[in-house]
């Protein structure tokens, strides 16, 4: 039953995966293209999670801290520049 | 492992899978950037709750261990979306909104991303960097 769920779920994390990635490409502004990396970030740490469990190990953690931390730095660097032209003033 | 387990974490899967694919499909469907915001940053993040969760249920149920690492990334994805969310409206604001759509502030005050400094304009670049050479 969990193998299941796990296709389930890791179907639904790829999906979104291409989605965000569709996103990035083709976006009506800057803001979108943001957004969709942010959240590309959050599905792929999705991913890592999932695999964790499939595979019954932990080392997986520490990669989806790691990105989670890195993404929400790039996050907040990219729309700071696009707000003030500059990261750090 | 338990039958009782077994049905907990592919319940908590199942549910995590609905909401990331919402967030996802929320970002390529709703109509105005204001909007595509709130897809991702709460039904994304909800998701990723759920599959740790799962994990964590997972790592009691076939080893007996309570695991802290799920409750880690839990808590940083958690203090982070708002903030990300938060950054991502402002620069928002700033390209997109007309000044004149805003809603009125009391005198003497100004929206965060209207902040003196924050013309981005060519001339204004310009000018700063004439100011560090000096």
């Amino acid at each position: 039953m969990i193998d299941l769920a796990l296709d389930f779920a890791y179907v639904c994390f790829g999906l979104g995966l291409a989605f965000t990635a569709w996103r990035v490409v083709r976006a009506p502004g800057i803001v979108d293209r943001i957004l969709a990396l942010d959240t590309m970030v959050i599905n792929a740490i999705g991913l890592l999670i999932l695999l964790g469990i499939s595979e019954d190990t932990g080392v997986y953690f520490e990669a989806a801290i790691l990105i989670a931390m890195v993404g929400f730095v790039s996050t907040v660097a990219f729309a700071k520049f696009v707000l003030r032209g500059d990261v750090i003033e | 492992m338990e039958l009782i387990w077994e049905i907990a974490v592919s319940a908590f899967l199942v549910l995590a899978g609905i909401f990331a694919l919402v967030g996802a499909w929320g970002l390529v469907k709703l109509p105005s950037p204001m909007t595509r915001l709130h897809a991702p940053t709460k039904a994304t993040t909800l998701g990723v709750g759920g599959v740790l969760i799962a994990s964590m249920i997972w790592s009691i149920g076939s080893h007996g261990v309570l695991s802290f690492h799920e409750l880690l990334i839990t808590l940083f994805l958690f203090l982070t979306a708002p903030i990300t969310a938060n950054f991502i409206a402002k620069a928002n604001l700033h390209r997109a909104a007309p000044p004149e759509d805003l809603p009125t502030l009391p005198e003497g005050q100004l929206w965060a991303h209207q902040s003196p400094g924050t013309d981005t304009s060519e001339a204004a670049f310009e000018d700063k960097e004439t100011h560090r050479g000096g």
